[in-house]
């Protein structure tokens, strides 16, 4: 049988999504739903001194108007061991708990009417009065501070040094030192985040955007004082997330507290302006970076230092330096990070979470060193690959960065790039080709599902996942295929139920490598189970047969001799044994091989841009990029993730960015008119190319996972490519017209 | 959004006569339902003039009329606008999306309001939405207002292309009102904020927009609409431009150059027209003439940066007009 893994199939859940019949969480009906919104804060810092509701009170169909001043004290309890995806500082907001304000946007009241059109009426009729007081709005480098304890044991030090860099940095044959801003950016993906909470009796049921079933209960259950057993969670399909459905967001916990007060299901959806403030975002980051070389570009100094805003109820922080450790071989290499209290929302994972961020950086700061040197920028990374991480002292579990370096190189025709920049054109536009490196850590956590095989010859495989648009249904699809050896269309997945096996979090690339080894352990398990129920004395079809003489192979229990002619399919085998069905559940976890490797994704992307000098336009006709992912499940849907991140590239790259009034504390362009991210035409030839990489040593499945690491270095590389046009070095993003033209 | 009530006007008449206090037209609706669920504007009516026999394109007397109920869409593709107007289908083409431009109407496109983003949300003071409330756009988020054009009151962007171009045009407008049927330059529909921004065209209470009329003099004119923008596509022009000119070899007899996207209203240079008449065209002239573009300019801080890619967008399209590279 040919293998399912591998196969370029379409997606298995395309038919339901392009008919309308996926149900995405706000599509859920339950009998009696009535309608819930929320009214924001308009001040930054200070307290609400009254909330007059009569108004909205009298608009026909409003059934409630929940504030602090009525709303149910709840415990609001923190899970002893915080989940990943939480800050580990300070504590989330607390909904209608007080009348503290700490950010413009905040929710401070919710209206529940029949009809969605009368609740925003209300909603809008709802008059709170301040007492403001003075709050952060500004951006002060000057005033940030080392992260708090349990946020730097978590990944995200303040400090990280190895050799003397600042030593070997002033004594480097050639510097550079630069600073590099991103700003706030915004997820903006188009399915809002919308609750769906319904309580029958003590039993709450939340349909719910989330990227995480699981932990969504836990959160709800600590917050309201309830045991996790009374809450079930549904998320089977998710229209977008990029990080923006890890978390539960406070207005989860308004949807299960205004159900319980009207004794009615209530569905609250946030407005696309309210999904500026309501959820999280990517902080704004500043980064200075000073490399120093020899003559022959070997890195002898790294500095990396980084600054990004921060809340001041919750310490929200990034890994943005972390990929700098072990980028590159150097002996010196000194990372500091530190954060900016203000009056905002809390940030949270957006895409490559500091990752993206620290990666635009690094990778503009080696463009502008093999400037520096007149040297070949490909030619720099490849003098100082890292054959090992040298921060953890640890070898890899498996890089291919080289192979992606040549592969993209080649397709790209790199050697075509012009050596002095502003010396190609074509068609009145200025040429030029830029490349980055990118890499993203390769992460599995614990996970579990459970199989079963049917007497129809079927098989189910369960896992509370999700599927936030990369392909899970499809890829798990194809995993349990290729272990079982049934076909494709014999298999079914489940996801994003609480009441499914136990899944990770869907994020950090890490479902394929966590879910997908958790999906062949069971189709394993569940092929021990068939061939005991062949060996079983007097029903089993290979009663007497030692059990090291049998195999599963082909949807079949046979001979591992492989005789033609006695082998018993899975189905044929229940059927003769009086069984419908037979199941089996499994856990996959990592385990030494955490300690004894590193283990990554590897990339290499290469832009070519072209520049209206005199307008200052810059468009991105052609990305490359070669990726190391390790085994690729799904070829096809593995390149969609990769043209998806290197869109988002393209949008980080020249056009997202939130714009940020101080003096209101508030996002002005919090629509999709205003923020932009790319159309179709901002879009020209992407080119994906998978190496040969199959990473064992990480994991049985071989896999690393993709997602995240396409959208990393897309900035970098169309920004070097801008300066190899132009002779322009922009290093704050976006690089717009304004920026082109301000000389 | 408020509730509202809702008509459908059989004819013109009934249109105006129902246009009372508190009501509003509705055509395409590509901006008033954003302006309604916004809650930026709240009628108490809403007439829906979509059944109105004002659509289609066809020769009246000395212009090519235009109803004002056309879609943008099936006003770019027309042949006659093509081959004869091209700037306008240029300008079209240039507007929204494929999909926007299905719905959107002439009249409404002329009629659309300001992008402004403090204009654009509702919790921030605005003397367009608000009389007396404030201008925070004078020292905010001012990147992409307006460099002519605006007083301390108001500096929002006019958002239209259509108008650049039907400026550059002469178009006139037939407008149907209470009082009877009157004529206007598209030229002198927008009024200047001022002190009053919130009054932002000549147009009277109840009065409608009913045609559009191209002049045949003004056809065959070599012509160009230029516009920048951070996208590709669907975005709003951070500066503009649209040329026609009347030329006898190379050699100027007259021009009409309208800049859009960088001031309060579509922005006619008369300067620069005259920098270029009777002159012929080449680089130098075009960027000398260009340089006077921004005369006037009165840029804040943020957006400073317009007036050298204003001049240059307009030296642009003088070029791409005359075919001079």
């Amino acid at each position: 049988m040919r293998s399912a893994i591998g196969q370029p199939i379409s997606r298995v859940d395309g038919p339901a999504k392009v008919r309308g019949q996926a149900r995405y969480a706000g599509e859920f009906q339950p009998h009696g739903l009535v309608h819930a919104v929320l009214v924001t804060s308009t001040i930054v810092q200070g307290r609400i001194i009254a909330i007059d509701d009569s108004e909205a009170l009298r608009v026909p169909g409003v059934m409630a108007v929940i504030s602090h001043l009525n709303a149910p004290r709840l415990p609001w309890h923190i899970p002893e061991q915080r989940p990943v995806v939480d800050p580990k500082a300070g504590e989330p907001l607390h909904l209608f708990q007080g009348p503290e304000v700490h950010f413009n946007g905040q929710p401070v009241a919710l209206v529940i009417a029949g009809t969605l059109e009368g609740a925003t009426e209300a909603a809008a009729r709802v008059q709170v009065s301040y007492a403001p007081a003075n709050g952060v709005t500004m951006f002060d480098e000057a005033s940030a501070r080392p992260p708090h304890p349990d946020t730097a044991s978590a990944g995200r030090p303040g400090t990280t040094s190895r050799g003397d860099a600042d030593a070997a940095l002033a004594q480097a044959a050639v510097r550079i030192d630069a600073t590099y801003r991103q700003p706030r950016e915004h997820h903006n993906a188009i399915e809002p985040h919308v609750t769906i909470a319904a309580w029958d009796g003590d039993h709450l049921t939340l349909y719910d955007k989330t990227q995480w079933v699981d932990n969504d209960r836990q959160e709800v259950a600590h917050a309201l004082g309830i045991s996790e057993s009374q809450i079930r969670v549904i998320s089977p399909f998710v229209g977008g997330a990029f990080g923006s459905a890890l978390r539960t967001w406070p207005h989860v916990i308004a949807a299960a507290i205004a159900a319980r007060e009207v004794r009615r299901p209530v569905r609250l959806e946030l407005t696309r302006r309210q999904l500026y403030s309501g959820i999280g975002f990517r902080p704004r980051t500043e980064q200075r970076i000073a490399l120093g070389a020899d003559r022959d570009g070997r890195l002898q100094a790294v500095v990396h230092e980084a600054t990004a805003q921060t809340a001041r109820y919750e310490e929200y922080a990034e890994t943005t330096v972390n990929t700098t450790t072990k980028a590159y071989a150097c002996r010196n290499v000194r990372t500091a990070y530190r954060l900016a209290d203000m009056n905002i929302n809390s940030p949270c994972p957006m895409r490559a979470p500091g990752t993206v961020t620290g990666i635009f950086a690094l990778e503009t700061a080696m463009d502008e060193l093999a400037v520096a040197l007149n040297m070949d920028p490909l030619e720099l990374r490849l003098r100082n690959f890292a054959d090992h991480d040298q921060h953890q002292q640890h070898p890899w579990s498996s890089n291919e960065l080289q192979a992606c370096y040549r592969a993209a190189a080649e397709k790209f025709g790199w050697h075509r790039r012009p050596q002095q920049p502003g010396t190609l054109r074509h068609d009145g536009k200025q040429v030029g080709y830029g490349m980055a490196m990118t890499m993203y850590p390769a992460n599995r956590e614990a996970a579990s599902a459970s199989v079963s095989v049917f007497a129809n010859g079927t098989a189910l495989i369960r896992s509370a996942a999700s599927d936030m648009g990369p392909g899970t249904y499809t890829s798990m699809t194809q995993v349990a295929a290729e272990c079982l050896g049934l076909p494709v269309d014999k298999i079914g997945f489940e996801l994003g139920d609480t009441d499914l096996p136990v899944a990770p979090v869907h994020g950090g690339s890490i479902t394929m490598a966590s879910v997908g080894n958790a999906v062949m352990a069971a189709c394993r398990s569940v092929e021990s189970r068939l061939i005991d129920l062949a060996r079983a004395p007097g029903s089993g079809p290979f009663a007497g047969v030692k059990l090291a003489d049998l195999v599963c192979r082909d949807g079949a229990v046979m001979r591992a001799s492989g005789a033609v002619g006695e082998a018993v399919p899975y189905g044929e085998l229940l059927r003769r044994c009086g069984l419908s069905k037979l199941d089996s559940e499994s856990h996959a976890e990592p385990g030494e091989e955490e300690e004894q490797f590193s283990s990554s994704a590897f990339g290499a992307v290469f832009a070519e841009v072209h520049v209206d000098a005199g307008l200052g336009t810059i468009r991105v006709p052609r990305l490359v990029g070669a990726y190391d992912i390790g085994r690729v499940v799904n070829p096809k849907i593995a390149r969609s993730q990769c043209i998806g991140g290197m869109v988002g590239g393209i949008g980080m790259a020249l056009l997202e960015a939130a714009e940020w009034d101080a003096r209101f504390g508030r996002v002005m362009n919090s629509n999709l008119a205003e923020y932009l991210v790319p159309v179709c035409a901002d879009v020209g030839e992407l080119d994906v190319t998978f190496v040969a990489s199959d990473d064992r040593n990480f994991n049985p499945l071989g896999v690393k996972g993709v997602a995240e690491i396409a959208i990393c270095g897309v900035a970098p590389a169309i920004g070097n490519a801008i300066y190899n046009a132009t002779g322009r070095r922009l290093r704050d993003l976006p690089f717009t017209p304004a920026r082109l033209l301000a000389g | 959004m408020r509730p509202f009530a809702y008509s459908r006007a059989p004819d013109v008449q009934a249109a105006i006569a129902h246009a009372g206090a508190g009501a509003e037209f509705i055509a395409g609706g590509t901006d008033m339902l954003q302006l309604l669920q916004e809650d930026l504007r709240s009628p108490a009516t809403l007439i829906d003039i979509n059944g109105l026999s004002l659509t289609g394109i066809g020769t009246d007397g000395d212009a090519l009329q235009i109803g004002a109920l056309t879609r943008l869409s099936e006003v770019a593709a027309h042949p006659d606008i093509r081959n004869r107007f091209p700037v306008v289908s240029e300008a079209l083409e240039a507007t929204a999306s494929a999909q926007v431009r299905n719905m959107a109407t002439v009249g409404g496109n002329l009629l659309q309001r300001t992008r402004c983003l403090y204009f654009r949300d509702a919790t921030m003071p605005c003397n367009k939405r608000q009389p007396g409330s404030g201008c925070p756009a004078q020292d905010g988020c001012n990147e992409l207002n307006a460099i002519l054009g605006g007083s301390a009151d108001c500096i929002a962007v006019h958002p239209s292309d259509l108008a650049v171009a039907l400026v550059a045009l002469d178009a006139r407008l037939v407008i149907a009102g209470p009082a009877g049927e009157r004529r206007i330059a598209i030229a002198d529909l927008h009024r200047l904020p001022g002190d009053a921004p919130h009054i932002e065209t000549v147009l009277d209470p109840g009065e409608l927009i009913t045609a559009v009329r191209l002049p045949m003099a003004m056809a065959d004119r070599k012509s160009a609409y230029v516009k920048v923008r951070h996208r590709a596509s669907f975005e709003w022009a951070i500066a503009s431009c649209a040329v026609t000119l009347s030329l006898s070899g190379q050699t100027v007899q007259d021009s009409r150059i309208v800049a859009g996207g960088v001031a309060t209203r579509p922005w006619r240079l008369p300067q620069v027209e005259a920098a270029l008449a009777g002159q012929r065209l080449d680089a130098p002239t075009i960027r000398a003439a260009a340089e006077t573009a921004a005369e006037g300019a009165a840029p804040r801080p943020g957006n400073a940066w317009k007036v050298p890619l204003q001049q240059r967008t307009v030296a642009r399209a003088i070029s791409t007009a005359a075919g001079v590279p």
